[in-house]
């Protein structure tokens, strides 16, 4: 989104959220695409000090501690340099910060690397809402393993007293000409100044949509289908007899968690559809959380994929998050059009999302912070339910089968052969041509693909194999079948196969 | 597929249950006219029923004639009455839009006094609206004398005056507001939702946002901005299929489409536009039009052109032989008719928000896209109803090139002289399922 990278510097007195905000942010950004990480200067300064005493620490006449501290947040600054230059989009600076004085050095180390400076602060004054952050992530904390309760609490009310007196607030006129965004009262209130460009923007938009209240998140699949039961990805067909079954065991689940106010969303896909009509509840249908698109291997058999298109089976399998089946979509695409089912579960409070596989794994992937390589491989079996609640700085996970039997739709990444490629990283992978084509669980085929490639139109080979004849049968979505003959390297790449 | 109680967000919107009323406050010449119609047309866009109730409108309705600012002074009691009486009447037409059929109401006027607003809030409360606030608060003396040589000159108020005694007397005008005005106060209005901008969204104040349309209306109230700029729409070069009659697909440009690329880039280099960033999409024939350029440009995989599911790179001969009960479905409903497992228009509006978002972040823009996707950018540019979008024209070889100004945007047609096809087809007169073939193929364009 923009050129030079952007530094979020948090600002608050401690319990106030920034690491709350801070994580679920760099989550968030690293799930829509934009490399982030977070750096929490007390996680240096613990790693620093090895043993935390008490706020004594923190105390504003503590030479030594002072020091140490300041040395720490030196320490982190340049790790966020070191990843800003290399790698990384976004930096999450997270500390107090609240005097001018620490956030000016940061606006100068900022301003000698070409950074982007944004500030979030959280002010809230609400006693209720402090004492729950700290029973809620304070008392787990490394700093207090060895106290009870009432001790850990005690202390923390001091730290936060330490920083107190030498607060100084963003305020409207010293700081205007900063960009940042001032949560007040988790949310009731926000002042936004200076949004500079598109990724403040959307920052801006992430932190006014999400909230504190407990709630939990249900995602499962629909009932098994009848393309399931075949053997065959995508299309749009009813559920089976134990679909059906499931459909009736979800209603009794869901009556029997007593969820206040519960919403339903669905697909625009006969099989979502008909698993929530069970339910005899309203539900909203989204065209958004339809399947992941196939294109020329809708309704298919994995066999039949290998078959028809071989090259194209074993490219996904390099790639499976980036892959875009021809006149289909890849999982980033995915993850693209998903964008606005997040934003709105993050509005939202109890809601129930009956999807796909495809689908699950991308929402899934961005509640439990997992990797582009991790998210196509996440296991999202039909008949269970994932029942998500926001606990502490993440999310509790139960898995509940509603023991309904149905056929196993996960598919694992193959094991491949000799050179395996480093991923992403480097952007290419090491692949050879050979005389013939890898299938699914044989070597890799060795050719020098760059990675942009698989995201722009087909090339050479696979070009030739989107437009070689093959059987096809009303199944197919017409395309132009072009009934050119092979051409010799064509053949021979096809005989060779060892399928 | 509906179910019982479901309701479908392909691509309309369903968000709040109870209608939202919102309300403009601010001096005049703060903006509020012109955040009232933008943020309508945007809502009407993305499948929101809305409607903006100007009470100055009434006004004018109610007077006539506009004699001088004398009629705004505080103490003279007549103005105030037909004011009073004016502002009623546009609330009574809020409450029957909001009861019958809309979603949203914008009730534009100054509402700079507390209790002008309470008495808003009580007439929400008793019909069952929600109500968000959105002030304009701005002191730079630049920008509201910008703003009234753009908006209040050639308001119907200043007919018959000259420039500068049209400017003295809105200055005056707007100096009877200022004693009465009590902004969004943080304390004392603290539990009512509202977004105050000021100084022309350099900086936002948003209280208690308490739903999903206010999100998104306070997020596209956010990226909105008034810097002058141009957006160029244009399609791709003709492409093969275009020639063959074929829809969709993804094929490359004629030598016709490759001789508007150059023409484009001659286009373009002479507009001396600064900074122009260009858009294109994942199609081969839209980013063979940008290579021409030879400038760095991004690629939208949103800006695709519709899906035409099974109807992909067919003529309109082939979908009338093989779907016709399907093709004069369409011709009932084009803006809502989906196509087997494809998309609609309305699909297309859904996913093309977010280009919109950020050509109102962006400055001078220049989207190289395709027919169906053009329709729908240029509906939202123009304020556009569904019924109107899908027979929006768009020819190939032709730059539209959009200047907003006042509270519209300015369009320029530049056909750059290149001959292609023609690949517009008009509603015909039969749409029934029984027609017969001619009659559905009438209005296909010719080609190869």
């Amino acid at each position: 989104m923009t050129n030079c990278p952007t530094l979020i510097v948090t600002v608050g007195l401690p319990a106030r959220g920034k690491t709350y905000i801070s994580k679920k942010l760099t989550r968030y950004l690293n799930w829509i695409g934009v490399p982030t990480r977070e750096f929490n200067v007390g996680q240096y300064r613990r790693d620093c000090m090895k043993i935390y005493k008490s706020f004594e620490f923190f105390k504003p006449d503590n030479e030594e501690g002072l020091r140490i501290r300041r040395q720490c947040a030196s320490a982190a600054l340049n790790d966020v340099r070191q990843y800003l230059t290399e790698e990384g989009q976004v930096a999450v600076f997270d500390a107090t910060n609240t005097t001018r004085e620490r956030r000016e050095t940061i606006l100068q180390f900022a301003e000698q690397n070409g950074f982007k400076v944004f500030f979030v602060e959280s002010v809230c004054e609400d006693p209720d809402i402090i004492q729950e952050n700290i029973v809620q992530v304070k008392l787990g904390s490394p700093d207090y393993t060895n106290c009870d309760s009432e001790e850990a609490v005690e202390d923390f009310m001091k730290r936060i007293k330490c920083y107190e007196n030498s607060y100084e607030t963003l305020d409207e006129v010293l700081d205007r000409d900063l960009s940042y965004i001032k949560i007040m009262d988790v949310g009731q209130r926000y002042l936004v100044n200076r949004v500079l460009d598109h990724i403040q923007s959307r920052i801006v938009y992430y932190l006014m949509n999400i909230h504190i209240t407990p709630r939990s998140i249900y995602l499962c699949r629909h009932g098994e289908s009848e393309l399931n039961v075949k053997g065959r990805i995508g299309g749009d067909s009813g559920l089976t007899a134990g679909g059906k079954e499931f459909a009736k065991k979800l209603t009794q689940f869901i009556q029997a968690q007593r969820i206040i106010d519960l919403k339903v969303w669905t697909s625009q896909m006969k099989r979502t559809i008909q698993t929530a009509e069970a339910l005899h509840v309203p539900y909203e249908q989204w065209k958004v959380l339809n399947e992941i698109d196939a294109g020329v291997c809708e309704e298919m058999m994995y066999e039949e994929i290998q078959d028809h298109y071989p090259l194209e089976f074993a490219l996904r399998d390099q790639d499976k998050y980036r892959y875009r089946y021809p006149k289909g979509e890849s999982y980033e695409d995915l993850v693209q059009r998903l964008e606005p089912v997040i934003m709105e579960l993050e509005r939202q409070e109890n809601v129930l999302v009956i999807c796909h596989q495809a689908v699950m794994r991308c929402l899934l992937a961005y509640f439990l912070d997992k990797t582009a390589e991790e998210l196509p491989y996440l296991k999202c079996p039909l008949h269970t339910v994932l029942k998500l609640t926001p606990v502490a700085y993440g999310c509790k996970v139960e898995s509940i089968s509603l023991n309904v039997d149905a056929v196993d739709t996960h598919r694992e990444r193959p094991e491949v052969g000799g050179n395996t490629h480093t991923g992403s990283e480097n952007g290419w992978m090491d692949l050879s041509i050979s005389s013939h084509v890898s299938t699914a669980n044989c070597q890799f085929p060795q050719r020098r693909l760059k990675r942009d490639s698989l995201l722009q139109r087909p090339s050479g080979d696979r070009e030739k194999e989107l437009t070689r004849t093959h059987q096809s049968d009303q199944q197919m979505p017409l395309w132009k079948t072009d009934s050119r003959n092979m051409s010799g390297d064509q053949s021979t790449f096809l005989e060779n196969n060892s399928v």
